[in-house]
């Protein structure tokens, strides 16, 4: 089963509830922690895994063989993100705007252009104990996240329990994170800022088609907002975790909740308990 | 004219309401919001929106089922997985178009997708220039550099002396996308060691594209050990931290009653945002 963790809003506690949930399940399942926000991944500061391999993550992008190009324009007509251009006797190739589609190469008339890898990150697997534990890094400087995450997300192990945590927005790296996933836990804050982006996420994953439930972090301050539009919604609201001084500290230390304050363990295990049962209440209505 | 973004990598450690504030704060500007598939910043500033424009980019394959043959050369071709059964998946399409050059009966068309909508909008504070993407949509790089060439037109017609930008987390594309053309990177972090470690991030970025780069930091009384770490690891590169900011609920009462915090409160943490613009405004004018 694949667990997505997301937000809409950044800082809302999606690490928190990606590593104390993996944690409170490793001795009773097998579970896998996969961070897919490439961009800026932390839950590795929670986990402290022996991370045992580390593989480049590349794109194909354009090498153009100068003898066989009649420069013909073809390729720079062909691409749609403008990453390769034709002036005069020259062809320009531009990385870092190359999705590595492979039109270019392959309706190149004289084939004189191959396919080479372009680093864009790494990722790094290991294990914190008994837990598989997967994490992809974007390079500094490159802009697309995407294709770092589709690498981490085949590691996934439906056979397990993986979780998955999100980056936070809503777009194109949220949704390569979290689509296929059996459930995703939308962490938000009872906040303006936390409820005005947590109605994206719920569209997002709607239009996605995946099911989920709501945990509310740091209930005491904002307001009763986020709760009334979770009731209209018919989103449940499976975990509430309270604004503590406690709790901020240990964030601030990398300590995770259940390790830090025990007492939480019995909480996440009962948040993963309601997320098999709504799960299996919508296949079960699927199958009917 | 200097544009100023406000950076974190961290999601959450306190952009928008910095920013809200430099709104009530700094006189000549135009805000933008670039922060455009999780957009907050209205909240503080309740705008009334002058002009709405879509937002039209990048492409969709779409397959007549009609003239298609099955052949499946485009399921095989297609770098993105984006096509089974002979349909298009559009959340997959990245709209590269290879399949629609491909197909031996031409079947395939490319079409153009509304991936959003920008706004231009007058608040109680000067302009703003805010987005929507859409939901599920790819190509937030270049909603941003929309919002902040459209915010750069409003502060050269008008002769406004700043852009200020809110920007996304992350470092990523829309990143990348708000720091172009930026004169200055205010990066608010916080002293949890998620904070410090988007940080360096963030910071390689702003580096990396030749940015000078100012650091706050927010809420520095939750762990003084951690202020410190990030005091230190700055003055080894040489990079100012221009602010403290404690803790304080405050934040989010200001953002309950939908005002930035300089004009809800006159406490510590608004006193601390006032000499953080004040130092800007003299040091990058």
């Amino acid at each position: 089963m694949i667990i997505s963790v997301a937000s809409g809003k950044g800082g809302t506690g999606k690490t928190l509830v990606a590593t104390s949930l993996a944690l409170a399940l490793k001795d009773k399942h097998e579970v896998q922690l996969l961070d897919c926000d490439v961009e800026e991944p932390n839950d590795h500061i929670f986990i402290k895994p022996d991370i045992r391999h580390q593989n480049a993550v590349s794109i194909p992008v354009p090498k153009v063989d100068e003898e066989k190009c009649t420069h013909c324009g073809k390729c720079a007509e062909v691409c749609a993100y403008n990453a390769i251009a034709v002036v005069k006797e020259y062809v320009l190739t531009f990385p870092e705007l190359c999705h590595g589609c492979g039109a270019c190469s392959y309706l190149c008339p004289e084939q004189a252009i191959s396919e080479v890898a372009n680093d864009i990150g790494i990722i790094e697997t290991g294990n914190a104990g008994a837990m598989d534990f997967v994490h992809g890094k974007l390079t500094i400087g490159q802009a697309m996240a995407p294709p770092v995450i589709r690498k981490v997300k085949e590691l996934a192990d439906n056979n397990k329990v993986a979780i998955i945590d999100a980056s936070p927005g809503t777009s194109c790296p949220v949704v390569e994170a979290i689509k296929e996933s059996d459930f995703c836990l939308l962490v938000t804050e009872p906040t303006p800022f936390g409820l005005n982006d947590l109605v994206l996420a719920v569209e997002t994953v709607r239009q996605l088609d995946i099911p989920c439930g709501i945990v509310l972090n740091r209930t005491g301050a904002g307001n009763g907002k986020t709760e009334e539009y979770c009731q209209k919604e018919n989103l449940p609201i499976l975990l509430t975790i309270p604004l503590d001084t406690e709790i901020a500290h240990l964030y601030s230390r990398g300590v995770a909740l259940v390790e830090g304050m025990p007492q939480w363990r019995k909480d996440f295990v009962g948040l993963f308990n309601k997320i098999v049962e709504l799960v299996n209440e919508r296949n079960s209505d699927t199958e009917r | 004219m200097k544009e100023i973004v406000i950076l974190s990598g961290k999601g959450g450690t306190g952009k928008t309401s910095i920013v809200g504030s430099f709104a009530a704060l700094a006189e000549s500007k135009v805000l933008a919001d670039c922060d455009v598939d999780a957009a907050d910043l209205h909240l503080l500033l309740n705008p009334s929106v002058k002009q709405e424009t879509e937002f039209w980019s990048g492409q969709v394959a779409f397959i007549n089922a009609e003239k298609c043959t099955q052949c499946g050369l485009c399921q095989d071709i297609c770098h993105f997985d984006a096509i089974n059964n002979f349909k298009v998946d559009p959340i997959s399409c990245e709209g590269c178009g290879f399949c629609s050059h491909i197909c031996p009966v031409d079947a395939i068309t490319m079409r153009e997708n509304m991936a959003g909508h920008w706004f231009a909008s007058d608040t109680g504070y000067g302009p703003l220039v805010h987005a929507r993407l859409g939901i599920a949509q790819e190509n937030s790089g270049k909603l941003v550099a929309l919002v902040k060439q459209q915010a750069k037109q409003i502060a050269e017609k008008d002769g406004l002396d700043y852009v200020i930008s809110d920007g996304p987390p992350g470092i990523g594309c829309p990143v990348v996308s708000s720091l172009s053309g930026a004169n200055l990177a205010l990066l608010v972090t916080e002293p949890t060691l998620s904070g410090i470690h988007d940080l360096e991030r963030v910071l390689g970025v702003c580096r990396h594209f030749g940015v000078p780069s100012l650091v706050c930091i927010n809420k520095h009384d939750i762990n003084e050990d951690n202020t410190r770490r990030i005091e230190d690891y700055c003055s080894d590169l040489g990079i100012e931290i221009a602010a403290r900011i404690p803790f304080d609920n405050v934040v989010t009462e200001a953002m309950v009653k939908g005002m930035p915090v300089v004009a809800y409160s006159d406490g510590n943490v608004a006193r601390e945002i006032k000499s953080l613009w004040q130092y800007i405004s003299r040091t990058w004018s």
